[in-house]
């Protein structure tokens, strides 16, 4: 399902565009692929470019400009639920790829196939506009089994996914759009406490994925925060850190509430903060 | 110190918490000094019979050349040395196979594979890479990727359409311009950087760095280097426990040792007693 923008005034729908072509034009004049009959709306106001699953807005130097979510931008890579505001109008931009797949589907590795004949670099000097403008992938219907110098540009970058119709593979096997690296959020905060020798009372909060603790080239330990609870795992040394008395292995050991932990000569006690 | 005893190499691949099987290979040749990773497409088993393919061609073949011949040396009319040569010619020898592989049986059409592969020699390091697999070094505090992913994403980014924080958001990720085993030839994006004594590499496909920040990445390698195979599964297991929607797969290779090819006319004469 390609993306699509709403056309809204005054919270009245006015009108739904699929967006379906590379490139298309908002603006006041009738060839426009989207016209906004107001005098507030230049004549080409505004550029849309799609590149797959990714849409980005630009403003064509526009008498009264573009906003989108309430602030001014020349050019802004849209997000699904973004509101782009032209005057009194409203557009809202729904990408909703997600819904759209099964799990197994995710993130698949897929190949953009090319070049077609004739391909030349993409000129990386030009000014924003240019190179906005060049950006842009032609999907061509059929495979093109073209000379493969192996150098892809992306102004001729054709695309054909191996073994699926082009346009529909597009559509319907888009990756989530989940950001990366969501920290693990979900594990209560914690805390180890020095309780022999010179730092003895000094409390380390575990605020990191990671954590080593000890001497470097001597002992050391890294305790992991995962989304299911902390780990402690040897790193380094003859000897292995202790928990409660009993050494560890090379395995991770999960951590109790009140857990001492002997590390190079010195004991600490690992403890949840809430 | 030669290859084998100046690098500590170490492997992790995982089918990550969403896939059924792992389509990613990693292989590596320490007697060489050889490190190869791939991550495969295609339905049914393709994708690892893709990437299969890719590891057993380029550690098998290039272990071979390498018992008789030095990577330094430059091979009847090349005019490149032996050790870039044969990543470059055993890149394309696999992605013959894998074409042919699939044009003869139809459950195998439209196969392919990434790869990055890293062969170590003469205190340097020769890359080549097709598609969005990476090479990364860690280098005293600087983690940086190495080579440039062969994808829709990457060229976006080079022609300033988009950047690279946005590049996070987009929806379209892995789609790769370039592919081992998808058309009749293919040419392998090749390198050689010199490598320091401490160095760590890391080879990884796409399933670490879309599911990992490369500072988390950096900053994992950098407390782990002394215990280089705990520094890999923890990779394994960061990306995993932040979802995991891919296959995961890891290659370090830690610099612990000088590894200069010996020169010299003792050199030669013990060469030539080897043969």
């Amino acid at each position: 399902m390609a993306a699509k923008l709403i056309l809204s005034m005054d919270g009245v729908v006015l009108k739904e565009y699929a967006l379906n072509k590379e490139r298309m034009t908002i603006g006041r004049k009738p060839h426009n692929d989207i016209v906004i009959d107001n005098l507030a709306v230049s004549g080409e106001h505004a550029a849309l470019v799609t590149i797959l699953n990714d849409s980005f807005l630009e403003d064509l130097d526009s008498t009264n400009g573009v906003a989108v979510n309430g602030e001014q931008i020349k050019k802004h890579f849209l997000q699904n639920n973004d509101v782009i505001e032209i005057g009194k109008y409203r557009m809202k931009y729904l990408n909703d790829q997600q819904g759209q797949t099964t799990a197994a589907d995710f993130e698949k590795t897929m190949v953009l196939r090319g070049p077609i004949g004739g391909s030349k670099p993409a000129d990386k000097t030009g000014d924003a506009t240019a190179s906005f403008m060049k950006t842009q992938v032609n999907v061509v219907p059929s495979a093109t089994q073209g000379a493969t110098t192996g150098k892809f540009e992306a102004a001729d970058a054709a695309k054909s996914p191996a073994g699926q119709e082009p346009g529909k593979e597009a559509a319907g096997k888009a990756p989530a759009a989940a950001p990366a690296a969501a920290p693990a959020g979900g594990t209560s905060p914690a805390a180890v406490q020095i309780l022999t020798g010179p730092n003895t009372g000094k409390e380390l909060e575990l605020v990191k994925n990671l954590t080593t603790l000890g001497k470097p080239g001597l002992q050391v330990a890294v305790i992991t925060r995962r989304p299911h609870g902390y780990f402690i795992t040897h790193v380094e040394g003859v000897n292995f850190p202790e928990v409660n008395g009993e050494a560890l292995d090379e395995h991770p050991h999960q951590l109790n509430d009140h857990d001492i932990i002997e590390l190079a000569g010195v004991k600490m006690e690992f403890y949840f903060k809430a | 110190m030669n290859v084998e005893q100046a690098l500590e190499i170490v492997s992790e691949t995982n089918p990550g918490m969403v896939r059924s099987h792992n389509e990613d290979s990693v292989g590596h040749e320490d007697s060489c000094g050889l490190a190869v990773l791939a991550d495969g497409m295609g339905g049914y088993n393709a994708g690892e019979v893709a990437s299969g393919i890719t590891i057993s061609v380029l550690t098998t073949e290039i272990r071979h050349r390498l018992q008789s011949a030095s990577p330094v040396e430059y091979a009847g009319d090349k005019d490149e040395e032996l050790g870039v040569a044969l990543l470059r010619e055993n890149v394309q020898k696999a992605n013959s196979s894998i074409y042919q592989a699939a044009q003869s049986q139809p459950q195998y059409a439209g196969m392919g594979t990434t790869v990055v592969a890293g062969l170590f020699y003469d205190n340097r390091v020769a890359v080549a890479h097709v598609g969005d697999s990476r090479m990364y070094r860690l280098r005293g505090e600087e983690f940086v990727p190495v080579t440039r992913d062969h994808s829709l994403l990457q060229e976006q980014i080079d022609s300033g359409m988009i950047s690279p924080e946005d590049a996070r958001r987009s929806k379209n990720k892995n789609l790769v311009t370039r592919a081992v085993g998808v058309e009749a030839e293919v040419e392998a994006e090749v390198h050689v950087y010199d490598v320091q004594v401490g160095d760590i590499y890391l080879f990884c496909s796409d399933g670490l760095n879309d599911m990992v920040e490369d500072e988390d990445i950096g900053s994992t390698l950098q407390m782990l280097q002394a215990n280089l195979p705990l520094a890999a599964s923890q990779l394994v297991q960061l990306a995993n426990d932040n979802g995991g929607r891919d296959n995961v797969s890891v290659i370090l290779v830690k610099v612990k040792g000088e590894f200069a090819v010996p020169r010299g006319w003792l050199a030669k004469l013990l060469s030539w007693f080897k043969k």
